[in-house]
Protein backbone atom coordinates (compact mmCIF):
# COMPACT_ATOMS: atom_id res chain seq x y z
CA UNK A 1 0.00 0.00 0.00
CA UNK A 2 1.24 3.10 -0.97
CA UNK A 3 2.07 5.98 2.04
CA UNK A 4 0.11 8.76 2.02
CA UNK A 5 2.22 12.05 2.83
CA UNK A 6 0.63 14.77 4.64
CA UNK A 7 -0.34 16.83 1.52
CA UNK A 8 -2.05 13.77 0.26
CA UNK A 9 -3.71 12.77 3.22
CA UNK A 10 -4.94 16.45 3.73
CA UNK A 11 -6.08 16.63 0.18
CA UNK A 12 -8.64 13.65 0.19
CA UNK A 13 -9.87 14.25 3.90
CA UNK A 14 -11.03 17.73 1.80
CA UNK A 15 -11.94 15.34 -0.79
CA UNK A 16 -14.39 13.15 1.59
CA UNK A 17 -15.11 16.56 3.69
CA UNK A 18 -16.47 18.88 1.05
CA UNK A 19 -19.18 18.97 -1.04
CA UNK A 20 -19.28 17.44 -4.78
CA UNK A 21 -20.65 20.05 -6.37
CA UNK A 22 -19.66 18.43 -10.08
CA UNK A 23 -23.15 17.82 -11.43
CA UNK A 24 -23.89 21.45 -10.55
CA UNK A 25 -22.61 24.96 -12.48
CA UNK A 26 -20.70 25.70 -8.46
CA UNK A 27 -17.67 25.61 -8.03
CA UNK A 28 -16.08 25.40 -4.61
CA UNK A 29 -14.25 27.66 -2.74
CA UNK A 30 -13.97 27.37 0.75
CA UNK A 31 -16.23 26.29 3.96
CA UNK A 32 -17.83 29.38 5.39
CA UNK A 33 -19.35 27.66 8.67
CA UNK A 34 -20.26 24.79 10.14
CA UNK A 35 -23.56 24.00 12.25
CA UNK A 36 -25.93 20.81 13.42
CA UNK A 37 -28.08 21.76 10.18
CA UNK A 38 -25.63 21.54 7.72
CA UNK A 39 -22.60 23.09 6.24
CA UNK A 40 -22.33 26.39 4.20
CA UNK A 41 -19.76 27.15 1.27
CA UNK A 42 -18.95 29.72 -0.72
CA UNK A 43 -19.17 28.83 -3.87
CA UNK A 44 -18.44 29.99 -7.61
CA UNK A 45 -21.34 30.28 -9.81
CA UNK A 46 -19.45 29.09 -12.99
CA UNK A 47 -22.43 30.71 -15.42
CA UNK A 48 -22.60 33.86 -14.10
CA UNK A 49 -19.07 34.91 -12.44
CA UNK A 50 -20.56 35.54 -9.26
CA UNK A 51 -20.03 34.42 -5.61
CA UNK A 52 -22.68 32.25 -3.73
CA UNK A 53 -23.22 31.04 -0.16
CA UNK A 54 -24.02 27.11 -0.64
CA UNK A 55 -25.65 25.17 2.26
CA UNK A 56 -25.45 21.82 2.19
CA UNK A 57 -27.98 20.24 4.41
CA UNK A 58 -27.57 16.90 6.73
CA UNK A 59 -31.24 15.94 6.43
CA UNK A 60 -30.88 12.19 7.75
CA UNK A 61 -33.02 9.67 5.33
CA UNK A 62 -33.77 12.02 2.37
CA UNK A 63 -36.75 9.75 0.75
CA UNK A 64 -37.60 10.93 -2.56
CA UNK A 65 -40.69 12.26 -1.44
CA UNK A 66 -39.08 14.56 1.16
CA UNK A 67 -36.51 15.76 -1.27
CA UNK A 68 -39.11 16.93 -3.69
CA UNK A 69 -41.06 18.64 -0.80
CA UNK A 70 -38.19 20.31 0.27
CA UNK A 71 -37.34 21.52 -3.39
CA UNK A 72 -40.63 22.49 -3.88
CA UNK A 73 -41.05 24.44 -0.61
CA UNK A 74 -37.57 26.09 -1.54
CA UNK A 75 -39.24 27.29 -4.98
CA UNK A 76 -41.98 29.02 -2.70
CA UNK A 77 -39.10 31.16 -0.65
CA UNK A 78 -37.29 31.41 -3.83
CA UNK A 79 -39.95 33.84 -4.65
CA UNK A 80 -40.28 35.78 -1.29
CA UNK A 81 -38.68 39.14 -2.92
CA UNK A 82 -37.86 41.29 0.01
CA UNK A 83 -35.19 43.59 1.02
CA UNK A 84 -34.93 41.94 3.98
CA UNK A 85 -34.93 38.32 2.90
CA UNK A 86 -31.87 36.82 1.41
CA UNK A 87 -32.69 35.54 -1.67
CA UNK A 88 -32.61 31.97 -2.64
CA UNK A 89 -31.13 31.63 -6.76
CA UNK A 90 -31.32 28.01 -6.73
CA UNK A 91 -31.82 24.60 -5.64
CA UNK A 92 -30.81 20.92 -5.96
CA UNK A 93 -29.48 17.33 -4.94
CA UNK A 94 -25.46 16.59 -4.79
CA UNK A 95 -24.84 13.29 -6.02
CA UNK A 96 -24.69 11.81 -2.31
CA UNK A 97 -28.17 12.69 -2.23
CA UNK A 98 -27.62 15.40 0.31
CA UNK A 99 -29.61 18.71 -0.68
CA UNK A 100 -28.13 22.19 -1.18
CA UNK A 101 -29.90 25.87 -1.55
CA UNK A 102 -27.49 28.59 -3.11
CA UNK A 103 -27.78 31.84 -1.98
CA UNK A 104 -26.61 35.25 -2.54
CA UNK A 105 -23.36 35.69 -0.98
CA UNK A 106 -23.59 38.64 1.70
CA UNK A 107 -21.09 40.73 3.16
CA UNK A 108 -21.30 42.34 6.19
CA UNK A 109 -21.21 41.20 10.12
CA UNK A 110 -23.64 38.63 11.58
CA UNK A 111 -26.12 40.45 13.90
CA UNK A 112 -23.91 38.89 16.98
CA UNK A 113 -20.95 40.65 15.64
CA UNK A 114 -22.85 44.25 15.31
CA UNK A 115 -23.91 43.71 18.56
CA UNK A 116 -20.19 42.96 19.89
CA UNK A 117 -19.09 46.31 17.81
CA UNK A 118 -21.41 48.00 20.63
CA UNK A 119 -24.26 49.33 18.78
CA UNK A 120 -26.39 51.75 20.78
CA UNK A 121 -29.97 50.65 21.89
CA UNK A 122 -31.73 52.02 19.49
CA UNK A 123 -29.99 51.23 16.48
CA UNK A 124 -30.13 47.67 17.97
CA UNK A 125 -33.84 48.19 18.02
CA UNK A 126 -33.74 49.51 14.63
CA UNK A 127 -32.15 46.59 13.43
CA UNK A 128 -34.39 44.37 15.12
CA UNK A 129 -37.87 46.00 13.34
CA UNK A 130 -36.34 45.60 10.59
CA UNK A 131 -35.78 41.88 10.86
CA UNK A 132 -39.19 41.96 12.39
CA UNK A 133 -40.45 43.22 8.88
CA UNK A 134 -38.59 40.82 6.70
CA UNK A 135 -40.50 37.94 8.94
CA UNK A 136 -43.52 39.32 9.00
CA UNK A 137 -42.98 39.09 5.27
CA UNK A 138 -42.89 35.47 4.87
CA UNK A 139 -45.31 34.94 7.35
CA UNK A 140 -47.93 36.97 5.06
CA UNK A 141 -46.90 34.61 2.61
CA UNK A 142 -47.56 31.30 4.85
CA UNK A 143 -43.65 30.53 5.15
CA UNK A 144 -41.95 29.72 9.02
CA UNK A 145 -38.41 30.28 8.97
CA UNK A 146 -38.36 28.38 12.54
CA UNK A 147 -34.59 29.00 12.74
CA UNK A 148 -34.04 32.68 14.01
CA UNK A 149 -30.75 33.62 15.35
CA UNK A 150 -28.70 35.82 15.43
CA UNK A 151 -26.30 34.41 13.73
CA UNK A 152 -28.76 33.99 11.04
CA UNK A 153 -29.53 37.44 10.99
CA UNK A 154 -26.39 39.25 8.78
CA UNK A 155 -25.91 43.63 8.58
CA UNK A 156 -24.97 44.33 5.49
CA UNK A 157 -22.34 46.89 4.35
CA UNK A 158 -24.77 49.88 3.96
CA UNK A 159 -26.33 49.08 6.73
CA UNK A 160 -29.08 46.95 5.47
CA UNK A 161 -30.50 43.99 7.43
CA UNK A 162 -30.78 40.37 5.44
CA UNK A 163 -32.19 37.14 7.47
CA UNK A 164 -30.31 34.03 5.94
CA UNK A 165 -31.21 30.26 6.39
CA UNK A 166 -34.11 30.10 5.25
CA UNK A 167 -33.00 25.80 4.56
CA UNK A 168 -35.40 25.01 7.25
CA UNK A 169 -38.32 26.84 6.39
CA UNK A 170 -41.78 25.62 6.05
CA UNK A 171 -44.76 26.23 4.46
CA UNK A 172 -47.31 26.78 6.85
CA UNK A 173 -50.51 24.84 5.33
CA UNK A 174 -47.67 21.67 4.44
CA UNK A 175 -46.18 21.62 7.83
CA UNK A 176 -47.80 18.44 8.97
CA UNK A 177 -47.79 16.66 5.87
CA UNK A 178 -44.39 15.25 5.61
CA UNK A 179 -42.60 15.49 9.27
CA UNK A 180 -43.26 13.12 12.07
CA UNK A 181 -44.27 14.72 15.44
CA UNK A 182 -41.55 14.37 17.65
CA UNK A 183 -38.99 15.91 15.12
CA UNK A 184 -36.78 18.87 16.34
CA UNK A 185 -35.66 21.23 14.35
CA UNK A 186 -34.10 24.71 15.05
CA UNK A 187 -31.36 25.92 17.72
CA UNK A 188 -32.39 25.23 21.45
CA UNK A 189 -31.12 28.54 22.73
CA UNK A 190 -34.09 30.11 20.25
CA UNK A 191 -37.00 27.81 19.85
CA UNK A 192 -40.26 27.89 21.10
CA UNK A 193 -41.65 25.58 23.68
CA UNK A 194 -43.60 23.89 21.41
CA UNK A 195 -40.86 23.68 18.70
CA UNK A 196 -38.53 22.59 21.71
CA UNK A 197 -41.18 19.71 22.30
CA UNK A 198 -41.19 18.98 18.20
CA UNK A 199 -45.06 19.34 18.74
CA UNK A 200 -44.77 20.06 14.48
CA UNK A 201 -48.92 20.53 14.15
CA UNK A 202 -48.61 23.12 16.98
CA UNK A 203 -46.35 25.43 14.61
CA UNK A 204 -47.41 28.81 13.37
CA UNK A 205 -46.50 32.45 13.20
CA UNK A 206 -45.80 32.71 17.17
CA UNK A 207 -42.85 30.37 17.13
CA UNK A 208 -41.26 32.60 14.98
CA UNK A 209 -42.31 35.56 17.15
CA UNK A 210 -41.30 33.51 20.53
CA UNK A 211 -37.35 33.47 18.49
CA UNK A 212 -37.70 36.98 17.69
CA UNK A 213 -38.46 37.52 21.64
CA UNK A 214 -34.91 35.25 22.20
CA UNK A 215 -33.24 37.50 19.57
CA UNK A 216 -34.44 40.58 21.50
CA UNK A 217 -33.16 39.32 24.66
CA UNK A 218 -29.71 38.66 22.97
CA UNK A 219 -29.75 42.29 21.67
CA UNK A 220 -31.09 43.68 25.24
CA UNK A 221 -28.87 41.69 27.79
CA UNK A 222 -26.02 43.80 27.57
CA UNK A 223 -27.61 47.25 27.29
CA UNK A 224 -27.54 49.18 31.05
CA UNK A 225 -30.91 51.41 30.58
CA UNK A 226 -33.86 48.56 29.36
CA UNK A 227 -37.68 50.70 29.77
CA UNK A 228 -40.12 48.76 31.54
CA UNK A 229 -41.72 48.74 27.89
CA UNK A 230 -39.00 47.08 26.19
CA UNK A 231 -39.00 44.35 29.09
CA UNK A 232 -42.46 43.86 28.32
CA UNK A 233 -41.94 43.48 24.92
CA UNK A 234 -39.88 40.90 25.57
CA UNK A 235 -41.77 38.97 27.52
CA UNK A 236 -44.75 39.20 25.79
CA UNK A 237 -42.77 37.75 23.03
CA UNK A 238 -41.29 35.17 24.45
CA UNK A 239 -44.47 34.06 26.49
CA UNK A 240 -44.27 30.36 27.10
CA UNK A 241 -48.02 29.93 25.88
CA UNK A 242 -48.42 30.64 22.16
CA UNK A 243 -51.54 32.55 22.99
CA UNK A 244 -49.95 34.84 25.34
CA UNK A 245 -47.70 36.20 22.53
CA UNK A 246 -48.30 38.65 19.71
CA UNK A 247 -50.37 37.09 17.14
CA UNK A 248 -47.26 38.24 14.48
CA UNK A 249 -44.48 39.45 13.92
CA UNK A 250 -46.18 42.96 12.25
CA UNK A 251 -47.70 43.36 15.83
CA UNK A 252 -43.92 42.68 17.03
CA UNK A 253 -42.45 45.23 15.00
CA UNK A 254 -45.08 47.93 15.71
CA UNK A 255 -44.64 47.75 19.05
CA UNK A 256 -41.18 48.13 18.66
CA UNK A 257 -41.95 51.05 16.58
CA UNK A 258 -43.49 52.59 19.19
CA UNK A 259 -40.97 52.04 21.51
CA UNK A 260 -38.68 54.16 19.20
CA UNK A 261 -41.71 57.10 18.72
CA UNK A 262 -41.90 57.00 22.64
CA UNK A 263 -45.68 55.89 22.01
CA UNK A 264 -47.05 53.56 24.53
CA UNK A 265 -46.71 50.01 23.38
CA UNK A 266 -49.58 47.44 23.59
CA UNK A 267 -47.55 45.15 25.85
CA UNK A 268 -47.16 47.63 29.06
CA UNK A 269 -50.10 49.68 31.04
CA UNK A 270 -48.08 52.97 32.02
CA UNK A 271 -49.19 54.63 35.15
CA UNK A 272 -49.68 58.26 35.05
CA UNK A 273 -46.70 59.11 36.44
CA UNK A 274 -44.66 57.19 33.66
CA UNK A 275 -46.83 58.84 31.30
CA UNK A 276 -45.36 62.09 31.88
CA UNK A 277 -42.20 60.81 32.01
CA UNK A 278 -42.47 59.34 28.51
CA UNK A 279 -43.97 62.66 27.29
CA UNK A 280 -41.49 64.61 28.45
CA UNK A 281 -38.77 62.47 27.20
CA UNK A 282 -40.43 62.09 23.86
CA UNK A 283 -40.99 66.17 23.94
CA UNK A 284 -37.50 66.73 25.75
CA UNK A 285 -36.71 69.47 23.09
CA UNK A 286 -39.95 71.32 24.10
CA UNK A 287 -40.12 71.54 27.52
CA UNK A 288 -36.57 72.70 27.42
CA UNK A 289 -38.03 75.06 25.92
CA UNK A 290 -40.76 75.85 27.71
CA UNK A 291 -38.84 75.58 31.16
CA UNK A 292 -36.06 78.11 29.45
CA UNK A 293 -38.93 80.71 28.84
CA UNK A 294 -40.15 80.01 32.30
CA UNK A 295 -36.68 80.44 33.59
CA UNK A 296 -36.15 84.02 31.85
CA UNK A 297 -39.56 85.38 32.78
CA UNK A 298 -38.91 84.47 36.41
CA UNK A 299 -35.63 86.07 36.24
CA UNK A 300 -37.14 89.23 34.09
CA UNK A 301 -39.89 89.33 36.76
CA UNK A 302 -37.46 89.99 39.50
CA UNK A 303 -34.93 91.91 37.79
CA UNK A 304 -37.47 94.45 36.48
CA UNK A 305 -38.93 95.38 39.92
CA UNK A 306 -38.40 98.89 41.32
CA UNK B 1 -20.05 30.41 20.33
CA UNK B 2 -22.61 29.87 17.56
CA UNK B 3 -24.74 28.10 18.79
CA UNK B 4 -25.82 25.37 16.53
CA UNK B 5 -29.04 24.46 14.75
CA UNK B 6 -30.24 21.09 15.65
CA UNK B 7 -32.26 18.68 13.58
CA UNK B 8 -33.02 14.96 15.10
CA UNK B 9 -35.52 12.29 14.68
CA UNK B 10 -38.28 11.78 16.78
CA UNK B 11 -37.00 13.16 20.33
CA UNK B 12 -33.16 12.69 18.70
CA UNK B 13 -33.17 8.93 18.73
CA UNK B 14 -30.90 7.24 16.35
CA UNK B 15 -30.91 3.77 15.26
CA UNK B 16 -27.80 1.55 16.45
CA UNK B 17 -25.38 1.02 13.74
CA UNK B 18 -25.60 -2.32 12.14
CA UNK B 19 -22.19 -3.16 10.77
CA UNK B 20 -20.02 -1.65 13.78
CA UNK B 21 -17.01 -4.28 15.05
CA UNK B 22 -17.07 -2.49 18.33
CA UNK B 23 -20.91 -3.54 18.51
CA UNK B 24 -19.68 -6.58 17.56
CA UNK B 25 -17.04 -7.31 19.89
CA UNK B 26 -19.70 -7.74 22.41
CA UNK B 27 -21.52 -10.93 20.35
CA UNK B 28 -21.93 -13.90 22.24
CA UNK B 29 -21.69 -15.43 19.20
CA UNK B 30 -17.86 -16.47 18.69
CA UNK B 31 -17.72 -16.03 14.60
CA UNK B 32 -18.90 -12.60 15.17
CA UNK B 33 -16.59 -11.56 17.83
CA UNK B 34 -14.06 -13.07 15.69
CA UNK B 35 -15.20 -11.18 12.82
CA UNK B 36 -15.42 -7.45 15.23
CA UNK B 37 -11.44 -8.78 16.22
CA UNK B 38 -10.50 -9.04 12.55
CA UNK B 39 -11.52 -5.27 11.88
CA UNK B 40 -10.10 -3.56 14.58
CA UNK B 41 -6.99 -5.55 14.10
CA UNK B 42 -7.19 -4.12 10.75
CA UNK B 43 -8.00 -0.76 11.80
CA UNK B 44 -5.50 -0.63 14.58
CA UNK B 45 -2.54 -2.30 14.33
CA UNK B 46 -0.26 -0.28 12.62
CA UNK B 47 -1.15 2.81 14.38
CA UNK B 48 -0.86 0.89 17.74
CA UNK B 49 2.97 -0.58 16.40
CA UNK B 50 4.15 3.25 15.09
CA UNK B 51 2.96 4.42 18.73
CA UNK B 52 4.66 1.95 20.52
CA UNK B 53 7.68 2.13 19.02
CA UNK B 54 7.70 6.38 19.77
CA UNK B 55 6.00 6.24 22.77
CA UNK B 56 7.49 3.78 24.60
CA UNK B 57 10.82 3.65 22.90
CA UNK B 58 10.64 0.16 22.25
CA UNK B 59 12.83 -2.04 19.42
CA UNK B 60 10.97 -2.97 16.44
CA UNK B 61 11.38 -6.57 18.00
CA UNK B 62 9.76 -5.79 20.94
CA UNK B 63 7.15 -3.60 19.25
CA UNK B 64 5.99 -6.17 17.45
CA UNK B 65 5.59 -8.69 19.99
CA UNK B 66 3.65 -6.21 22.04
CA UNK B 67 1.78 -5.29 19.29
CA UNK B 68 0.64 -8.82 18.69
CA UNK B 69 0.13 -9.44 22.30
CA UNK B 70 -1.98 -6.73 23.24
CA UNK B 71 -4.36 -7.77 20.43
CA UNK B 72 -4.11 -11.69 21.20
CA UNK B 73 -4.32 -10.19 24.76
CA UNK B 74 -7.75 -8.03 23.90
CA UNK B 75 -9.25 -10.89 21.69
CA UNK B 76 -9.10 -13.94 24.52
CA UNK B 77 -9.83 -11.70 27.06
CA UNK B 78 -12.67 -9.98 25.38
CA UNK B 79 -11.15 -6.64 26.40
CA UNK B 80 -13.03 -4.29 23.26
CA UNK B 81 -16.39 -5.61 24.84
CA UNK B 82 -15.88 -2.99 27.49
CA UNK B 83 -15.92 -0.14 25.54
CA UNK B 84 -18.41 2.43 26.87
CA UNK B 85 -18.99 5.20 24.07
CA UNK B 86 -20.21 7.35 26.37
CA UNK B 87 -17.34 8.38 28.10
CA UNK B 88 -14.64 8.57 25.23
CA UNK B 89 -14.00 7.46 21.77
CA UNK B 90 -12.90 4.03 20.80
CA UNK B 91 -9.66 5.69 19.48
CA UNK B 92 -8.85 6.94 22.83
CA UNK B 93 -10.50 3.83 24.66
CA UNK B 94 -7.36 1.86 22.56
CA UNK B 95 -5.12 3.78 22.90
CA UNK B 96 -5.34 3.80 26.91
CA UNK B 97 -5.70 0.11 27.32
CA UNK B 98 -2.37 0.42 24.82
CA UNK B 99 -0.57 1.98 27.39
CA UNK B 100 -1.84 -0.41 30.26
CA UNK B 101 -0.97 -3.00 28.46
CA UNK B 102 2.92 -2.48 27.48
CA UNK B 103 3.12 -0.59 31.10
CA UNK B 104 2.05 -3.80 32.90
CA UNK B 105 4.05 -6.20 30.65
CA UNK B 106 7.64 -3.49 31.20
CA UNK B 107 6.64 -3.96 34.96
CA UNK B 108 6.56 -7.69 35.07
CA UNK B 109 9.53 -7.59 32.53
CA UNK B 110 8.31 -10.29 30.60
CA UNK B 111 9.41 -11.54 26.71
CA UNK B 112 6.49 -11.84 25.56
CA UNK B 113 6.43 -14.68 22.92
CA UNK B 114 5.44 -14.10 19.50
CA UNK B 115 3.10 -16.25 17.40
CA UNK B 116 0.18 -18.15 18.84
CA UNK B 117 -3.11 -17.02 18.26
CA UNK B 118 -2.06 -14.25 16.06
CA UNK B 119 0.18 -16.91 13.61
CA UNK B 120 -2.49 -16.29 11.05
CA UNK B 121 -2.49 -12.86 10.36
CA UNK B 122 -0.79 -11.46 7.90
CA UNK B 123 0.65 -7.88 9.76
CA UNK B 124 3.37 -6.02 7.59
CA UNK B 125 5.64 -4.77 10.14
CA UNK B 126 8.31 -4.30 7.35
CA UNK B 127 5.97 -1.23 5.68
CA UNK B 128 5.86 0.39 9.27
CA UNK B 129 9.07 0.24 10.03
CA UNK B 130 10.16 1.60 6.43
CA UNK B 131 7.61 4.58 7.24
CA UNK B 132 8.79 5.23 10.57
CA UNK B 133 12.57 5.19 9.18
CA UNK B 134 11.52 7.64 6.12
CA UNK B 135 8.75 10.03 7.93
CA UNK B 136 10.21 10.77 11.74
CA UNK B 137 7.21 12.07 13.83
CA UNK B 138 7.76 15.90 14.14
CA UNK B 139 6.48 17.98 16.82
CA UNK B 140 3.71 16.06 17.72
CA UNK B 141 2.60 14.59 21.22
CA UNK B 142 2.39 10.85 21.00
CA UNK B 143 -0.83 11.01 21.14
CA UNK B 144 -1.49 13.36 19.00
CA UNK B 145 0.73 10.91 16.03
CA UNK B 146 -1.51 8.08 17.35
CA UNK B 147 -3.94 10.06 16.22
CA UNK B 148 -2.51 11.05 13.08
CA UNK B 149 -1.22 7.50 12.01
CA UNK B 150 -4.50 6.77 12.67
CA UNK B 151 -6.16 9.06 10.37
CA UNK B 152 -3.65 8.22 7.82
CA UNK B 153 -3.91 4.30 7.98
CA UNK B 154 -7.85 5.18 7.71
CA UNK B 155 -7.52 6.43 4.61
CA UNK B 156 -4.84 4.11 3.52
CA UNK B 157 -7.26 1.09 3.80
CA UNK B 158 -9.64 3.39 2.09
CA UNK B 159 -7.88 4.01 -1.07
CA UNK B 160 -6.74 0.11 -0.94
CA UNK B 161 -10.52 -0.93 -0.98
CA UNK B 162 -11.40 1.68 -3.11
CA UNK B 163 -8.78 -0.13 -5.68
CA UNK B 164 -9.94 -3.84 -5.29
CA UNK B 165 -13.66 -2.16 -5.76
CA UNK B 166 -12.74 -0.29 -8.49
CA UNK B 167 -11.24 -3.90 -10.01
CA UNK B 168 -13.95 -6.05 -9.11
CA UNK B 169 -16.57 -3.55 -10.94
CA UNK B 170 -15.03 -3.39 -14.02
CA UNK B 171 -14.06 0.53 -13.39
CA UNK B 172 -10.03 0.45 -13.08
CA UNK B 173 -9.78 3.52 -15.33
CA UNK B 174 -11.74 5.09 -12.34
CA UNK B 175 -8.71 4.21 -10.06
CA UNK B 176 -6.55 5.10 -12.25
CA UNK B 177 -7.92 9.22 -13.02
CA UNK B 178 -8.34 9.28 -8.73
CA UNK B 179 -4.51 8.14 -8.02
CA UNK B 180 -2.66 10.06 -11.15
CA UNK B 181 -4.79 13.41 -9.60
CA UNK B 182 -6.03 12.84 -6.00
CA UNK B 183 -2.88 10.37 -5.28
CA UNK B 184 -0.44 12.15 -7.11
CA UNK B 185 2.69 13.02 -5.05
CA UNK B 186 5.22 13.53 -6.98
CA UNK B 187 5.09 17.38 -7.95
CA UNK B 188 4.07 16.36 -11.28
CA UNK B 189 1.45 19.06 -13.29
CA UNK B 190 -1.79 17.00 -13.75
CA UNK B 191 -4.92 18.74 -15.05
CA UNK B 192 -8.15 17.28 -16.25
CA UNK B 193 -6.76 18.30 -20.03
CA UNK B 194 -3.75 16.51 -19.38
CA UNK B 195 -5.51 13.34 -18.21
CA UNK B 196 -8.08 13.78 -21.08
CA UNK B 197 -5.16 13.69 -23.33
CA UNK B 198 -3.04 10.88 -21.61
CA UNK B 199 -6.13 8.22 -21.40
CA UNK B 200 -7.79 9.50 -24.44
CA UNK B 201 -10.68 10.83 -23.00
CA UNK B 202 -13.08 13.69 -23.13
CA UNK B 203 -12.41 15.98 -20.75
CA UNK B 204 -16.02 15.75 -19.35
CA UNK B 205 -15.73 12.08 -19.30
CA UNK B 206 -12.46 12.77 -16.80
CA UNK B 207 -14.82 15.00 -14.61
CA UNK B 208 -17.68 12.95 -14.51
CA UNK B 209 -15.65 10.07 -13.78
CA UNK B 210 -12.99 11.69 -11.21
CA UNK B 211 -16.50 13.23 -9.66
CA UNK B 212 -17.98 9.67 -9.33
CA UNK B 213 -14.38 8.18 -8.41
CA UNK B 214 -14.61 11.02 -5.00
CA UNK B 215 -18.42 10.06 -4.52
CA UNK B 216 -17.41 6.51 -4.10
CA UNK B 217 -14.28 6.73 -1.98
CA UNK B 218 -15.86 9.13 0.60
CA UNK B 219 -18.62 6.23 0.99
CA UNK B 220 -16.13 3.60 1.52
CA UNK B 221 -14.38 6.26 3.88
CA UNK B 222 -17.45 6.66 6.03
CA UNK B 223 -18.09 2.81 6.06
CA UNK B 224 -14.78 2.31 7.05
CA UNK B 225 -15.27 5.23 10.10
CA UNK B 226 -18.85 3.17 10.66
CA UNK B 227 -17.20 -0.21 11.16
CA UNK B 228 -15.18 1.36 14.33
CA UNK B 229 -17.58 3.26 16.08
CA UNK B 230 -20.31 1.99 18.61
CA UNK B 231 -23.37 4.43 17.94
CA UNK B 232 -24.70 6.63 14.86
CA UNK B 233 -24.02 9.91 17.46
CA UNK B 234 -20.49 8.40 17.99
CA UNK B 235 -19.81 7.98 13.76
CA UNK B 236 -21.11 11.28 13.47
CA UNK B 237 -18.61 12.69 16.22
CA UNK B 238 -15.92 10.97 14.73
CA UNK B 239 -16.43 11.72 11.40
CA UNK B 240 -17.31 15.22 12.04
CA UNK B 241 -13.79 15.79 14.60
CA UNK B 242 -11.23 13.82 12.83
CA UNK B 243 -12.22 13.52 8.92
CA UNK B 244 -13.71 16.93 9.29
CA UNK B 245 -16.89 15.55 6.95
CA UNK B 246 -20.84 16.05 8.38
CA UNK B 247 -22.39 12.78 7.27
CA UNK B 248 -26.02 11.75 7.24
Amino acid sequence: MKWLSDDRLNHLRSIVGNPDFSSTKYSFVKELGRGGMGTVYLAEDTELDRLVAIKVLNTPEVTDDLRNRMIREAQIIARLEHPGIVPVHDVGTLPDGRIYYAMKFVRGSRLDEYAAQGASLRDRLRKFQAVCDAVAFAHAHGVIHRDLKPQNIMIGSFGEVLVLDWGVAKIKTQMNADEEEGTIIGTQSYMSPEQARGEIDQLDERADVYSLGAVLHFLLKDQSKVSKAADAILLKAMAREKESRYASASELSADIGRLLDSEPVTAYRENALEKVGRWVSKNRFLVLLVLAYLLMRIIFIFTSRP
Amino acid sequence: MDPDTDIGGPLHKFPVTNHSAIVGARSDDQVVRRRAFDTILASYWKPAYKYIRLKWQADNEDAKDLTQGFFANAFEKNHFAAYDAGKASFQTFLRTCLDGFVSNERKAGRRLKRGGDMDHYQLDFASAEDELASHASSTLSPEEYFHREWVRWMFTLAVDAFRRRCDETGRAVHFRLFECYDLNDDNREVSYASLAAEFGLEQATVNNYLAAARRDFRRIVLEKLREITATDEEFRTEARSLLGVDVK
